[in-house]
């Protein structure tokens, strides 16, 4: 399955000449659809945010009526199985109109051609966003690739009762997230703080993220990766000396052991993002009302930053024939007020327009953290602190290679520095192999 | 010399029963082989005995409450599954009992017919295509999904019925079965008999030949049938409207809606349980077929 993310028409020997390339197709292609936006358009979309087709609804009997542009939503499922299913379908040219896409999987999608630059028709959009959330769909170029939807923006989340019950105070930089772990530890041997999981890369991703690890960037003509430096291998070592010393718990995440430890108090608090309340419920639905949240441990006392996991954006394809009406499409799903309040109440989504994200829809806490009133005024202003990410043109192999070093590096309390040098290692050679040009 | 030795060592067991030491002395030999396959009765069906117990328990009940200890959420489960997106779970059953049983019975009939040729008549070529067809046994079906995603694509046939049901139609497995059946069970004098009371080729297949083939017709049809209720990747690949998605592909995005929102487990579980009992009916159903050997009489040998 992998192997087809590899073809590409053309392939690209630095990100320059790639995201020139795009630029200039999506250029003539869009020309071309100035005339076919007067007569009606019929759009697919592809997306797996739930109740989307209500949300659609409001837009083909609204303004999508009046311009003659009708969408229809076909639901898949989310995840990478998706970018590789969108990847397939353009290589027969079969592409849907519009794609739902994480933020990570913009760069494949790009360097494999299969998503248009709509800078033309939606680029207007980009005052609605904040800075390093707009960055994502631009790859640090003049063009832009999608439109953003929703974000995750990290959190730390405590059961409240628990830490008043073992005397904790909230940690409000690593160093004494590491002492809160240690001092559960010592108050009870068979509670943890947390865990340490390796099976979602994202979580990872993001806490190097906000240590200030940039993986993917590129110098002149070649890509730079990153994953080894010295901010992510601060990150691994602290993470690999908590399991090391078994201060943190070292089973993975999402499991029914998971959930149980979660929903008996075995594991009191969860480093995760936004969307953590929906999770939450279906994860320890007993402690509902006992949990809070609060802005990530930073990595100094002087610092306010935190890193992003998960989020997704709208992109336009190259395959549409209607890449103006598209681009129009998805700058109303993600920037007109009732679009987000719909998205927010069918869909869940935490919506990436500034906003938005202090509209109605947000005055009330989630069901699950009804006792934190001021739930999403605090998350709105953790996620002004975003730290810009940077993804490049083959996150899957690095996310899976992650899986693997670091599962393994967890269970064994073995060396992390090591798993996150096969993680460089095997993704420097699959980039080279794919045919990318990579400075050492 | 194994049957030899076997031979030779079977009086010492087979003399023994009817005398005192006789029964005990055959429960002991069949203590082992017993319990291997009680282990592989509890291998398999423990599985099984999860899916039913977790489909009664409600969303809290699923995690907290122990393991095999049934909930009380069945028939909240069962009537959220029909409520979801209004009721699209029975439309991917509906679609999965199509791709299985057109599917299956197409590629059944075309397995018949070839196996038949194949065991049947002597022309050109037949060992190279059979060689062909054996080297397709062999070939994982996954290998081929993107290709012929690509082919039905330029074919304008992509999401839609025709791109899950026409991979399926050509089974080597099944003119493989279906060939070694025909030569066993088809004997050449009966179709040389009926050359000689005048009947068509076509004739002979359809009254004569067919009949006889019905019990590993089943078995193919049977295998066919699971393997495309079973089937993911193909349609994955094939379909992007959830409308036409079968059940495997409806659960994985039920499943799969990305983390905004409260997994929906327990409708998945349930969703899963019912997935099954079709398959468990057809074999209840289709089973006494197999017992048709009867016909395989018609030539004294």
């Amino acid at each position: 399955m992998p192997s087809i993310t590899r073809h590409r028409r053309f392939v690209a020997t630095a990100v320059a000449v790639t995201l020139g390339a795009t630029t200039l197709a999506a250029c003539g292609g869009s020309d071309d659809d100035s005339e076919a936006q007067s007569g009606p358009a019929k759009l697919t979309y592809w997306t797996w945010t739930p109740g989307m087709d209500k949300v659609v609804d409001l837009w083909n009997k609204g303004p999508g009526k009046e311009q003659q542009i009708t969408v229809t939503v076909k639901k898949q499922a989310s995840g990478d199985t998706l970018v590789t299913k969108i990847l397939t379908a353009h290589k027969a040219g079969k592409g849907p109109d519009l794609v739902q896409a994480e933020y990570q999987a913009l760069p494949t999608l790009v360097s494999n051609d299969a998503v248009a630059d709509i800078a033309g028709e939606a680029g207007d959009a980009k005052s609605k966003f904040a800075e390093g959330v707009w960055q994502q769909t631009t790859l640090g170029s003049d063009a832009v690739y999608a439109i953003p939807q929703d974000i995750g923006p990290m959190m730390f989340y405590y059961r409240e009762d628990l830490f008043k019950k073992y005397d904790l105070t909230v940690p409000t930089t690593w160093d004494e997230f590491a002492e809160t772990a240690r001092k559960l530890k010592k108050a009870d041997a068979d509670v943890d703080l947390t865990t340490f999981s390796a099976n979602d890369s994202g979580l990872f991703a993001g806490l190097a993220q906000q240590a200030g690890a940039k993986w993917w960037t590129t110098e002149g003509q070649k890509w730079k990766v990153g994953i080894d430096d010295a901010a992510t291998q601060k990150v691994a070592d602290f993470w690999g000396g908590l399991v090391e010393d078994g201060a943190i718990d070292n089973q993975p995440m999402y499991t029914p052991a998971w959930n149980k430890a979660l929903n008996t108090g075995k594991q009191i608090a969860w480093v995760s993002a936004v969307w953590a309340p929906g999770t939450l419920t279906t994860a320890a639905p007993d402690t509902a009302g006992k949990w809070k949240m609060a802005p990530l441990p930073q990595w100094s006392k002087s610092e306010d930053v935190t890193g992003s996991w998960g989020g997704s954006s709208t992109a336009v394809t190259t395959d549409s024939k209607n890449k103006g009406a598209a681009a129009k499409f998805a700058a109303w799903l993600n920037t007109d007020p009732d679009a987000l309040t719909a998205l927010a109440k069918e869909g869940g989504i935490y919506p990436a327009a500034t906003t938005a994200q202090t509209s109605d829809a947000f005055a009330e806490p989630p069901a699950f953290f009804s006792n934190q009133t001021d739930f999403y005024a605090t998350a709105s202003k953790i996620a002004t602190t975003t730290a810009p990410s940077a993804w490049g043109p083959n996150v899957n192999v690095a996310y899976t290679t992650f899986k693997d070093a670091f599962g393994a590096a967890a269970k064994n309390k073995s060396d992390f520095g090591a798993a996150l040098k096969t993680m460089q290692d095997t993704t420097v050679a699959d980039m080279k192999k794919q045919g990318f040009e990579v400075a050492e | 010399m194994s049957s030899l030795a076997v031979r030779k060592t079977a009086p010492a067991a087979g003399t023994t029963p009817g005398t005192a030491q006789g029964p005990p002395l055959r429960r002991r030999i069949a203590l082992v082989p017993t319990l291997a396959l009680l282990l592989g009765a509890i291998y398999c069906l423990l599985p099984v005995a999860w899916v039913l117990i977790a489909a009664t328990k409600s969303g809290s009940e699923l995690f907290s409450t122990f393991t095999f200890f049934p909930g009380t959420g069945f028939a909240d489960n069962l009537s959220d599954l029909s409520a979801y997106r209004d009721g699209v779970y029975w439309k991917w059953m509906g679609n999965s009992a199509l791709y299985a049983g057109v599917g299956a019975l197409l590629s059944t009939a075309v397995s018949a017919i070839s196996g038949y040729a194949l065991a049947i008549y002597r022309f050109k070529g037949r060992e190279t295509v059979f060689n062909v067809l054996m080297a397709g046994v062999l070939m994982p079906p996954v290998i081929l999904a993107i290709p012929q995603y690509l082919l039905l694509a330029k074919a304008d046939l992509a999401d839609t019925y025709w791109a899950v049901l026409l991979p399926l139609i050509l089974s080597p497995y099944g003119v493989y079965l279906s060939r070694i059946y025909a030569a066993a069970a088809v004997p050449s004098d009966v179709v040389e008999a009926g050359r000689m009371d005048g009947a068509s080729e076509w004739r002979i297949f359809t009254r004569v030949a067919l009949p006889m083939m019905v019990p590993g017709l089943v078995t193919v049809f049977l295998f066919q049938f699971v393997a495309v209720w079973n089937n993911f990747l193909l349609p994955y690949i094939m379909l992007s409207d959830d409308e036409k998605f079968p059940i495997t592909l409806g659960l994985f995005t039920l499943l799969e809606q990305g983390s905004n929102t409260p997994a929906l487990y327990t409708l998945v579980i349930t969703g899963a349980l019912l997935a099954v009992i079709p398959l468990i009916a057809l074999f209840l159903v289709i089973q006494r077929f197999w017992s048709l050997d009867l016909l395989s009489g018609a030539v004294k040998s």
